[in-house]
């Protein structure tokens, strides 16, 4: 397959674009983040926009949006140019965005932040009682149905969204952006939402779909448009692609799709978690009554929509959480309810990939040399007595930089200078060297770009070649699937569910993560 | 990459920062109808234009370097310390402890007891707003500046009771006995017939002060503790995943800081006064978050930081003897130099990264922007060392 931007003719070419950008160029600092793009998007479509992270996308869209201006370019909406220097003139031209995170006011209600900016004058309830009116309409008509007096932080993440979608409606928007809209939701809350966004396109309405899931692109696309370091590479017609294709016009090469693991051979256990229970600072109950094995030469994975009590489970592992139960390492007992502390886990053999490099997993204004001690930097590898021994940890991280192919290789650069996938293969370096016997890895590629990705999905299975027994968390099931021998299903603090990875699928696992069993099914 | 050259970021911005302090200085005396230049030749000349000068600059650059010292330490756990006055006032205590009630036999001996009293007595009062932050979340901010009130008053109380002589009206302790006065630069640099730095009390603790600076910058870069110390003030979450505990930081570094903060009064209590007085600390513990903030808290920078401090004190005493100025309008320029060196930091420092950021995005990329520049690349050469502007 030629790499060469295969520009086509868009599906119903003729007429006026919904949207019409042309050479936009925006760099912030010495970084371009959008190189002379220019795209079409026709009116009564769903158009993708598919990239790694970093590609521009988002600031593609926030450009559209009114939140950047673009350093050069013309936005034409509708065939008519528009200037958009903020997101009220986006509105006035028609636009709604759907955030990833969402911007909603937790302690209101549906109704209230529906309202929220677009009152008619300086009284409420003219203003609230003309939006019931509109709500139950647009419910109706998308199957958006929201119940309008029930408060944000009482409903769920799925619904949410919903309410981000009725806002836009609400503001008459045509075209609708979504950024990253499935980041948060189980695969029946994705399905459903693409049931609306059908909806929303057989009523005429525009969509742009931002996402880096080639599933979604595959699923409810009509066209989509690549973008790779800040440049449009392609725009093609959906039914005219493959994800491999797309894959490599993201990347710029051909990408392994899938992880390419033998069977594992599992030994004895590893992990014992019996009965693990966590209550969080405000006396919330996290975990509860967690029990599951590893056992050397396997890889776990634990499935589930974030916020159910995976990150809990990496931090009372990780010995910076409390818990009660027992956990027991090589047979082992560890201490997870008397003191919390991360060295003592370490010198028991538990590496931990944390699910935040930039929170946890690096110091960013650190030097690459002083991140790769974080956490051992007590070790006699690092320093004699009260000393630390710089000469060493930079010939370390050297040598760990070059063998885990992180770019540039140069070992005195603040963390914060290398990108996502960079950090994240520093971190993996330190953990992984530091020779585990458990390792413990969240959304090992959150923010990794796919190459980097292949890497470290490589070395994750390297590692449990070795016999080594690792318990992986991600929020991207396809991740689970591929990378896990069995997989453990989390929801609401509680194990739902053990399958083994190979008599399992998304549909199935999808049931689970929604806190759904055969028996109450 | 980082948003300027290190040399912009320690040199650049200071220079910047002090320069519009000076015209606004300048203006000032200017409206109260007195010749800038002139004043300017008197701070300069009577700060550093003599060892008389010189041994009344390093002496207060002394106690800055300590307290400023202090609050560097801190700085790199994320730690505010505000106390280094209460701790200073407290370390004078422990000075005026072991000098008064233990019979020395020789001046070094003295001077170290004074170190370790010192430290410990600073130390000590650092640790209650430590103990409150770790353990209760109480605000160190807002606790060390109040013990700065409780060391004040408890100071007040003793010298008024306790430990005044009897039969003085002085506000102080008694003298303290001849073993224990330090050696003065006088006393080490005048040699023969020619007395150098006659009357200034300027003293041997200048060295102990450049050794601290040298012992905080092994102390931050050069051990495990410091590592710690300075993950923790970068990233708690980090921290606390590394295994790096909250508790066990902010108590050493808070130790170390008060320790260094009480060892100001080695310098101003057994060097100067030989006699503990009200108000010996003369502010000299605020002073020290400037001369940190200056120094960006790096040893090195708040010895410079210091000196500087030191010529404007002592530059500023001079004006007030000589012109006629108003000894508020000498108060006014000190304040001009720590608003703008210190509060107003960021208002030189942003755009200065914005001219960087934006004359490093001109070199290594070609932005067809919406400027003047013709597209392409610009030649990375064209502009070196010349301040970009657009």
């Amino acid at each position: 397959m030629s790499l060469a931007p295969q520009v086509q003719t868009q599906s119903g070419s003729q007429g006026t674009p919904a949207i019409e950008l042309r050479g936009i160029s925006k760099a912030f600092g010495p970084v371009q983040a959008n190189k002379d793009i220019s795209i079409r998007v026709m009116p009564g479509t769903i158009h993708g926009i598919i990239g790694e992270n970093g590609a521009g996308k988002s600031t593609l869209m926030s450009i559209l949006y009114g939140f950047y201006h673009a350093d050069s370019g013309e936005i034409f909406i509708n065939g008519r140019r528009t200037l958009i220097p903020d997101s009220q003139a986006a509105i006035r031209a028609g636009i709604g965005m759907v955030f990833q995170h969402f911007k909603l006011v937790e302690n209101f209600t549906v109704l209230e932040n529906v309202v929220l900016g677009a009152e008619d004058g300086a009284l409420l309830r003219p203003s609230l009682a003309k939006a019931r009116a509109q709500l139950r309409q647009l419910a109706e008509e998308y199957e958006l149905d929201v119940d309008p007096d029930a408060r944000i932080e009482e409903i769920g993440v799925g619904f949410q969204q919903r309410v981000e979608i009725l806002k836009a409606l609400y503001r008459r928007a045509d075209i609708l952006i979504l950024d990253e809209p499935t980041g948060v939701l189980t695969p029946p809350e994705a399905d459903h939402l693409f049931r609306i966004l059908r909806n929303l396109k057989a009523q005429g309405k525009t969509i742009v779909l931002i996402t880096h899931k080639l599933r979604e692109i595959m699923d409810i696309t009509d066209t989509v448009s690549v973008m790779r370091r800040g440049e449009m590479t392609a725009t093609v017609a959906t039914r005219d692609t493959n994800p491999a294709q797309l894959a490599e016009l993201m990347v710029g090469r051909k990408v392994l799709l899938r992880v390419d693991k033998t069977p594992a051979e599992p030994g004895a256990p590893v992990l014992e978690i019996d009965n693990l229970r966590v209550v969080d600072a405000k006396g919330v109950e996290r975990l509860k009554g967690v029990s599951l094995a590893v056992r050397a030469g396997e890889i776990l994975g634990i499935a589930g929509v974030a916020g159910n009590g995976q990150s809990e489970l990496l931090e009372v592992l990780g010995g910076y959480m409390k818990g009660t139960g027992t956990v027991r390492v090589k047979g082992r007992p560890i201490d997870i309810a008397g003191h919390e502390d991360a060295r003592d886990r370490r010198d028991a053999g538990i590496g931990h990939v944390p699910e935040d490099r930039q929170q946890a997993g690096l110091i960013l204004d650190f030097a690459a040399w002083e991140n790769i001690a974080l956490g051992y930097h007590h070790r006699d590898a690092y320093g004699r007595g009260a000393m630390m021994d710089q000469a060493a940890m930079k010939a370390d991280t050297a040598d760990k930089m070059q063998r885990f192919d992180v770019r540039p290789p140069n070992p005195m650069l603040a963390a914060k200078n290398f990108s996502g996938g960079n950090q994240q293969k520093i971190v993996v370096a330190r953990e992984i060297e530091s020779g585990p016997d458990l390792l413990l890895i969240g959304q090992p590629t959150r923010g990794v770009d796919i190459g980097a990705i292949e890497f470290i999905h490589k070395q994750i299975v390297a590692l449990r070649d070795q016999g080594k027994a690792i318990l992986l968390v991600s929020v991207e099931l396809d991740e689970i699937l591929s990378l896990s021998d069995r997989i453990a299903v989390m929801f609401d603090g509680r194990i739902m569910g053990e399958k083994i990875a190979a008599d399992t699928d998304a549909n199935e696992l999808g049931l689970l993560m929604a806190g759904i069993t055969e028996g109450t099914a | 990459m980082d948003r300027m050259p290190r040399w912009a970021d320690v040199l650049l911005v200071p220079l910047i920062s002090l320069l519009l302090a000076a015209v606004i200085s300048a203006l000032v005396i200017l409206a109260i109808g007195q010749n800038p230049w002139e004043a300017l030749k008197i701070m300069v000349s009577g700060s550093v234009g003599s060892t008389y000068g010189w041994g009344y600059t390093l002496y207060y650059a002394t106690n800055f370097m300590f307290t400023g010292l202090a609050v560097a330490v801190a700085n790199h756990a994320r730690l505010f310390n505000i106390g280094g006055e209460g701790q200073a006032v407290i370390g004078g205590l422990g000075v005026a402890l072991i000098a008064l009630y233990i019979p020395w036999p020789h001046w070094s001996l003295a001077l170290l007891a004074a170190m370790v009293a010192s430290a410990a007595f600073g130390a000590a009062w650092a640790a209650i707003p430590a103990v409150l932050q770790a353990r209760r979340g109480s605000h160190i901010v807002i606790t060390t500046i109040m013990f700065n009130f409780i060391a004040a008053a408890l100071l007040n109380y003793l010298l008024v009771g306790p430990l005044k002589p009897a039969g003085t009206m002085e506000t102080a302790t008694a003298s303290f006995p001849e073993a224990t006065h330090i050696p003065s630069f006088r006393d080490m640099f005048s040699f023969g017939e020619t007395i150098l730095f006659r009357g200034t009390p300027a003293n041997i603790t200048f060295f102990i002060a450049i050794l601290a600076c040298l012992a905080v910058w092994l102390l931050i870069w050069k051990t495990r503790l410091g590592y710690e110390i300075r993950a923790f003030g970068f990233s708690e979450g980090a921290a606390r995943y590394a295994g790096i505990g909250s508790t066990k930081i902010i108590m050493v570094t808070m130790l170390i800081s008060g320790a260094l903060a009480g060892m100001m009064a080695i310098n101003n209590t057994l060097g100067e006064a030989e006699r503990l007085i009200l108000n010996a600390v003369e502010g000299a513990g605020f002073i020290g978050i400037a001369v940190a903030l200056m120094g960006r808290s790096h040893p090195l920078g708040v010895f410079l930081a210091a000196i500087l401090f030191g010529i404007l004190y002592q530059g500023g005493s001079e004006l007030g003897l000589t012109l006629a100025i108003p000894r508020e309008m000498i108060v006014v320029i000190q304040a001009l130099v720590i608003m703008f060196t210190g509060a107003l930091d960021n208002m030189v420092r942003m755009p200065i990264e914005r001219i960087f950021a934006r004359r490093r995005a001109r070199t290594p990329l070609s932005p067809p922007g919406p400027t003047l520049h013709p597209p392409g690349r610009v030649a990375p050469s064209s502009t070196p060392g010349t301040a970009a502007t657009e």
